[in-house]
């Protein structure tokens, strides 16, 4: 997961190199870079040429580290052989006290990059019988300084001799001493403990006073946190703030942390989520490159889970990616996404995917800033999870830790690093209570809620915000399958929104519904179907009926027509016959009156 | 005899010993180049050699200057520095001698009075 540790310096060398070269000032000071990463940031460029410098501090707050690293980086990096002249601890104590860090003085010594001079100084061996002077310590420095070429010298703890030889003459010798190297040319660091109330114990800062570097350890809730100030630098701008800095398996990082600025490029690139239900939330296309996002929700909503879907699909892409963990383990993790159907373990093996774990209560907030610093430096990575960012909370207080987080933010938008941070909230009304302070920061927040609802819980996810896009206004269920997060659609219909069991409840009993309707409505069909059948039958049946009818009455019709022409023939007939005997017409009624054969017609007349 | 520190520009002043091999003085005594320190504390401490240690001292001086290498490996800070090897421990008194008394206590000629340091 650690890359080479040469690649960043190389990177800061060339920064310093471009900016040497990019404003060519004549007068300029010149500047020794010490090669330790960040510390050149500060002073822009190193510590002044051929002068020298006092760090000064508490004990233990690694003086005599930054010395060390000073020359080592010298040598090393910029072909600077280096002196160390110790007072406090021999030539065995400082290699093995650095060797922790990497550093092989021994081989450094024989190659003559190095040579540490010890001074062993004991007040019981020491009687002093008139006038003297430091000729020797001159002497010493001098055949040093020129049996290796040295450029760089580092004096630890000059103090020390403050106890073994009288004030005044030393005052003298000190002044000439430091007077001395400057003619000299080379580069030095002095160090000198911190005094009450005062930059040094015994007023060195009143003979070097080109630059001077404050060395500070402090304990937060019982946190150690090392910051370093420059607290002067003669004839330089410099970075005039604390910036805290780590002592680790590399040496000395500082941090300029306070380079905040807003002025980073906003990629319209768009980088999926990992979750193509997700993308499509988020205008269809995923997370803004270089943005931030935050994924809150409360304790076992799927926020890791989100986490490590987007960072599968970035190294799926052939990116890189950081994960912090500061809750899990890496391999819990890689075990707990393995179950989700999410291999992580491909990723880490390839060296996509670094894990940084730390517990976040093994250093102060400024130190977990720094060693992401550092690891974002080394890994390079183009997305970065920090899992759960509300875990920083048990090291700083909410303005700590929302200040870590703009720098962080800051640092990871100039790079163009797309972060994603989970932010674990309490239950209920609350959530989202935690987030005000940075959801701010945030370009895009997504928040995961646990729906509680007929006895089970269920999940839910929505987009809370998403600068500079479209997104979904709909809550969506959130589902982990073994093969992975789903977002389904929620019902939301006259019964509420319901997710989970109740959702497919209610959406069987929907569907129980809709079909009891169907078959409600095919029996209403065939009902009137079998109306109209009947119908129809009848109306033939009653047609038919009437037809039979129609043709007896108009048989009955034709017989009585034929009746009547027959009862007129007979008339005419007859008329024929009476016509011969004349008076035909009174006699032509008789035949009616027979035929009737009742006497009322005879009356009538 | 530890003449390999006996370099060739070293000014060499001996008195050798006739007395017992325990009561013998070897004394170094580290100068820059001859400064009037230098000088005054060769001077000094000759007469107190021939006061106290007559014929039982041995006295090396030794030119940073010349070798300064020495410096480092004889931890040497102050000039002058007068070193007695022998009799062990090793004693180291800076300055150009002129406090005799001290320098009879720093070479333990003499017992340190009260109110002084004590080893």
């Amino acid at each position: 997961m650690v890359t080479s540790i040469n690649q960043p310096r190389s990177n800061s060398n060339s920064k310093i190199a471009a900016r040497r070269n990019g404003q060519p000032k004549p007068q300029a000071l010149a500047k020794t870079p010490t090669g330790i990463k960040g510390l050149d940031e500060i002073t822009e460029g190193g510590l002044p040429r051929g002068r020298s410098t006092l760090i000064t501090g508490g004990a233990g707050c690694g003086k005599t580290l930054l010395g060390m690293e000073f020359l080592v980086r010298g040598a090393r990096d910029y072909g600077e052989p280096g002196v160390f002249m110790a007072f406090e601890e021999n030539a065995e104590e400082l290699a093995e006290n650095v060797r922790s860090l990497g550093f092989d003085l021994s081989e450094m010594i024989q190659r003559k990059q190095l040579l540490i001079d010890a001074v062993h100084i004991q007040r019981s061996e020491i009687e002093e019988t008139g006038e003297y002077d430091l000729e020797g310590l001159f002497i010493r420095l001098n055949h040093a300084i020129d049996s290796i070429g040295a450029k760089r010298i580092v004096i630890d703890t000059i103090e020390v001799l403050f106890a073994s030889l009288s004030a005044s003459i030393l005052r003298t010798e000190l002044r000439r001493l430091f007077q001395w190297l400057k003619s000299k040319g080379v580069t030095a660091i002095v160090t000198a403990e911190r005094g009450e109330g005062t930059l040094t114990r015994h007023g060195l800062e009143e003979y070097i006073s080109d630059c001077v570097i404050l060395l500070d350890h402090r304990m937060h809730d019982q946190v150690l946190t090392r910051r370093l100030r420059v607290v002067k630098y003669r004839g330089s701008s410099h970075g005039t703030n604390e910036y805290p800095f780590l002592i680790d398996a590399h040496g000395i990082a500082v941090l300029p942390i306070t380079s905040l600025s807003l002025n980073h490029p906003a990629s319209a690139d768009r980088i999926s989520t990992g979750v193509t239900r997700l993308d499509s939330m988020l205008g269809g296309k995923g997370y803004y490159r270089g943005s931030s996002v935050l994924v809150s929700g409360t304790a076992g909503a799927g926020k890791s889970s989100l986490a490590a879907h987007f960072v599968d699909a970035a190294c799926a892409r052939g990116e890189r990616a950081l994960y912090l963990a500061l809750e899990e383990s890496p391999s819990q993790i890689v075990r707990n996404m393995r179950s989700i159907g999410v291999d992580l373990e491909r990723w880490s093996k390839n060296g996509r995917l670094s894990f940084h774990a730390a517990r976040p209560t093994v250093y102060g907030l400024e130190l977990h800033l720094a060693i992401i610093h550092r690891l974002v430096d080394e890994t390079k990575p183009k997305v970065l999870v920090v899992d759960p960012v509300t875990n920083l909370n048990a090291v700083g207080t909410d303005v700590e830790v929302k200040s870590t987080l703009t720098r962080l933010i800051d640092l990871l938008k100039t790079r163009g690093i797309t972060a994603l941070f989970t932010s674990l909230t309490g239950d209920y009304a609350h959530a989202g209570h935690s987030e005000i302070g940075i959801s701010s920061l945030m370009d895009t927040w997504i928040l995961l809620r646990n729906l509680e609802h007929n006895g089970e819980r269920n999940r839910g996810l929505y987009v809370l915000k998403a600068r500079g896009m479209t997104h979904s206004n709909q809550i969506r269920e959130f589902i982990l399958t073994d093969h992975g997060v789903d977002l389904i659609n929620v019902y939301t219909g006259p019964g509420g929104v319901l997710t989970g069991t109740a959702r497919v409840v209610q959406e069987a009993r929907e569907n129980a519904e809709a079909l009891r309707r169907q078959a409600e409505i095919a029996r209403r069909r065939r009902d009137l179907a079998h109306k109209r059948a009947a119908l129809e039958a009848r109306s033939r049946a009653e047609r038919e009926q009437f037809a039979a009818y129609e043709e007896d009455v108009l048989k009955e019709i034709a017989e009585l027509r034929m009746q009547d022409e027959t009862v007129a023939q007979g008339r005419l007939d007859a008329a024929q016959l009476r016509d011969a005997n004349g008076g035909a017409k009174i006699k032509r009624r008789r035949p009616l009156r027979a035929r009737g054969g009742n006497g009322e017609d005879r009356k009538e007349p | 005899m530890k003449i390999a520190k006996n370099h060739n520009d070293a000014i060499e002043t001996a008195a050798m010993a006739v007395a017992a091999d325990d009561s013998r003085y070897e004394l170094r005594l580290y100068v820059a180049g001859q400064t009037p320190k230098s000088l005054t504390a060769f001077a000094n401490l000759k007469k107190i050699c021939e006061e106290h240690l007559a014929g039982r001292y041995r006295i090396e001086i030794i030119d940073l200057l010349e070798q300064p290498q020495l410096a480092a490996g004889d931890q040497i800070l102050a000039i002058p520095t007068l070193v007695r090897q022998l009799p062990q421990p090793l004693k180291k008194i800076i300055g150009d001698l002129s406090n005799t008394e001290r320098v009879l206590v720093g070479l333990d000629l003499r017992p340190a009075r009260s109110g002084m340091r004590t080893r």
